[in-house]
């Protein structure tokens, strides 16, 4: 591998991007497999030459925990992987993850020279997609392992929730000798990537693995714990010296029509966490049912809507439909999450807003009643406001809808701990920098934080409040509350 | 975890689980409910806490076997162990002395009428217990009731045992004496706690219901157990059990708890016949 030819920037430019395999759309519909199937390490390498190692690399700028992405993609090269993989983990202790779930476009591939040069954003290096080659390859080579851990601190910190934000404040603490202990709501591990994200997307092993990789490290891991409800966050910090919040958005918005509490009408959390968390698909397999819908509604542009789509074919639908406010355009779903639900049928009714919904006399679901939207000027998010066009309602027959407009953040423990200052809107308030919160002692980050949001920005979360953390069990100093109004 | 240390049966389906819990038992409240798993590929029901004992570090359980999670659930034996177990979950019962206090259990419903019954008592209230089975096998838990009531009045719809008729009617009785209680709580079937409402409307005695929907996570992240309360949508899990009698749409909780009927009678029937299936 050393006897590489060396390629000029202008070689590296006309290496065409790498397409990762995948199964075919009309397969993968009758099955929960993962879509992309992974690069080979050829493929891998290929990519990696693409690269073209920009002296100052703005990529690592548009990663939330800055990544050395010309680092590892340069290892890739040299096809060391398991350096590759292990320089990420330096930064990311989730790399299969991120390497799924991450918007790469609109972060570290945003940034892409490559694709600046190119003059097509679509042609950035393929920096998630090796992110999750070498994870990939690092995880298949069996058991990890364990890196030298510095001696024991003596401190204790509680994490609540093992969603992206505790898992990566645990790995990071974990690291510096702190004893730490997670505390999750469920049965199982993983929070939002084992009830929310489908198993097509993000296989449940992985996370398990991940999971393990830190209880390997020394983190404990207590299931069946309900922050606010076994435990007061006070309680909490008679135990430990620290607590970190990272609940997520556990909180299901709906739409607020007529007709919303009909059978056959879902959250999307709902429908997701039957067929991920509780294995609905399965049924009677597994104990937990799912209504199976043949003509399936789904009202939301988000990525979680994309999901209830796509896991609405897998259950064997015959027919499943986005209905959107706005246009394409506006949706907030990754690019690739659309391509893919196109790609599986999943039709698209854009700028139609759900009136009311509309059930049969046993009180099941039958249709909804939609009105037509148009755009107007812009809103506060930038997005051209979708404005309803008088007098255009209609009906369309459905048999089944799934309400995927959003989450906020969880609110048992803010409701169970009054010292602990949240926006009107619920999310609990930090100081940006040090992800405090105004209880002394207790940081949070995340959905809990930001609202329903990413993987990845949770896990910067994370990354800032571990750092934090540290600097607290250190010093023992503690400023003074966040300013009202900071994030 | 999660150790079965007792198990009882109180009746036809009725099966009586004392588990090891002791972080539950010493935090749970009266009204408070738990979310359990029976085994690794199993669903998540909620039961409530109809018991607890702080020092041995215990909960109650009383269960009826209506579908496939709850006939295995009574399949298990002392030593076995639930595969899950979280809680306490829900609002507690807001227990405080009103005066005199009716407590309405039907059938499984007098396990969570129990500890709502027990605080009541404690709190100084003068408490009339109405107890009511379809008949004289299915009633439950009547001495734990006497024993934290001041009164006791027990129905069955057959009139095999107590007074023959249903908890309403024994409910009008004692508002007909000319007794006004300050406060029912009713729990049991949802169609039982419609009628009771519809006793209680007319004199404006205020009625609390504890319901029990269909949930996944217990901690208001699936919606599921969504249900009208005064026009607007509340979460049994968080914002619940109890509610409002007099503004809860019972009609729409019984449609939503019909949800997944057909999907329940399968995985029973395919239970029994695993069952039946020599080993």
């Amino acid at each position: 591998m050393s006897d590489k030819p060396v390629l000029t920037v202008k070689d590296r430019l006309k290496i065409p991007v790498q397409p990762m395999p995948e199964q075919p759309p009309q397969e993968r519909i009758h099955n929960v497999r993962e879509v992309p199937l992974g690069y080979t390490p050829e493929q891998a390498m290929r990519e990696a030459d693409r690269c073209i190692r920009c002296k100052k690399p703005t990529c690592i700028d548009g990663c939330p925990v800055n990544i050395d992405i010309p680092g590892f993609i340069s290892l890739i090269s040299e096809g060391k992987f398991l350096e590759a993989a292990a320089l990420i983990k330096k930064r990311n202790l989730l790399p299969a993850v991120c390497g799924r779930v991450c918007p790469q476009e609109e972060q570290c591939q945003l940034h892409c020279m490559v694709a600046k040069s190119l003059k097509d954003p679509s042609k950035a290096v393929q920096i998630g997609k090796l992110e999750r080659f070498v994870a990939d390859y690092e995880r298949a080579q069996g058991e990890l392992p364990v890196p030298e851990l510095p001696p024991k601190t003596g401190k204790k910190v509680a994490v609540v929730g093992s969603g992206p934000a505790g898992l990566t404040v645990a790995g990071d603490l974990i690291l510096l000798g702190h004893d730490v202990t997670i505390f999750e709501a469920l049965h199982k591990p993983g929070g939002v990537l084992i009830y929310g994200i489908p198993e097509f997307r993000l296989p449940k092993a992985i996370v398990q693995q991940e999971v393990q990789y830190l209880q390997k490290l020394g983190v404990e891991v207590k299931y069946n714990y309900i922050i606010g409800k076994i435990r007061s966050v006070e309680e909490l910090l008679d135990q430990y010296d620290a607590v970190f919040i990272g609940t997520g958005a556990g909180l299901p918005n709906f739409l607020g029509i007529p007709g919303e509490n009909l059978l056959g009408v879902f959250s999307a959390n709902e429908f997701l966490t039957r067929a991920n968390l509780m294995k609905a698909y399965d049924f009677p397999h597994s104990d937990t049912p799912i209504y199976r819908p043949k003509n399936l509604a789904v009202v939301g542009g988000g990525n979680v809507a994309m999901d209830s789509a796509r896991t609405g074919l897998r259950l064997g639908a015959e027919s499943v439909t986005i209905v959107y406010r706005r246009t394409e355009k506006e949706m907030p779903a990754r690019i690739e999450e659309v391509h893919h639900a196109k790609e599986e049928g999943v039709k698209f009714d854009l700028l139609r807003n759900p009136v009311r919904i509309v059930g049969d006399e046993k009180g099941w679901v039958k249709g909804m009643e939609v009105i037509k939207m148009e755009l107007g000027e812009p809103d506060a998010s930038g997005r051209r406001r979708p404005v309803p066009v008088p007098g255009s309602e209609y009906f369309t027959e459905f048999d089944a809808v799934v309400v995927a407009i959003g989450n906020s953040p969880n609110p048992l423990i803010p409701r169970e701990t009054p010292d602990l200052r949240t926006q009107r809107w619920g999310g609990v308030i930090v100081d940006e920098q040090t992800m405090r919160t105004s209880k002394k002692g207790v940081f949070a980050g995340g959905d809990i934080v930001l609202g329903a949001a990413t993987v990845i920005l949770a896990m910067g979360h994370g990354r800032q409040a571990a750092r934090s953390i540290q600097e607290y069990l250190t010093t023992g100093v503690w400023d003074q509350a966040p300013q009202a109004g900071t994030q | 975890m999660y150790e079965i240390l007792e198990k009882k049966v109180l009746g036809p389906q009725v099966t009586w689980l004392v588990v090891r819990a002791p972080e539950i038992a010493r935090k749970r409240k009266a009204g408070q409910f738990i979310i359990l798993r029976v085994w690794e590929e199993g669903e998540r029901i909620p039961l409530t806490i109809a018991d607890a004992d702080v020092e041995r570090g215990t909960i109650t359980l009383v269960s009826q076997s209506v579908g496939k999670t709850t006939s295995q659930l009574a399949t298990l034996e002392v030593g076995d162990h639930l595969a899950d177990l979280v809680g306490p979950l829900g609002t507690p019962t807001h227990v405080e002395q009103v005066g005199t206090v009716v407590c309405v259990g039907g059938g499984i419903g007098i396990a969570p009428i129990y500890p709502i019954t027990q605080a009541m008592k404690g709190a100084g209230n003068h408490v009339i217990s109405i107890l009511g089975a379809r008949n004289k096998d299915l009633l439950i838990m009547e001495e734990m009731m006497r024993a934290v009531s001041d009164e006791t009045v027990v129905v069955t719809d057959d009139g095999s045992y107590g007074k023959k008729g249903f908890v309403t009617n024994a409910l009008q009785e004692i508002i007909d004496s000319g007794r006004r209680p300050d406060l029912v709580i009713a729990i049991g079937p949802p169609i039982m706690m419609k009628m009771v409402v519809k006793v209680t409307r007319p004199f404006d005695i205020p009625t609390l219901v504890s319901l029990n929907s269909i949930m996944i996570d217990g901690t208001g992240m699936c919606g599921g157990c969504r249900v009208s309360v005064g026009g607007k949508a509340r979460f049994v899990c968080v914002d619940g059990p109890e509610f409002d009698g007099f503004s809860v749409d019972f009609d729409e909780l019984m449609q939503r708890l019909s949800a997944y009927r057909e999907h329940e009678c399968m995985a029973l029937a395919r239970w029994k016949e695993q069952q039946a299936e020599p080993k």
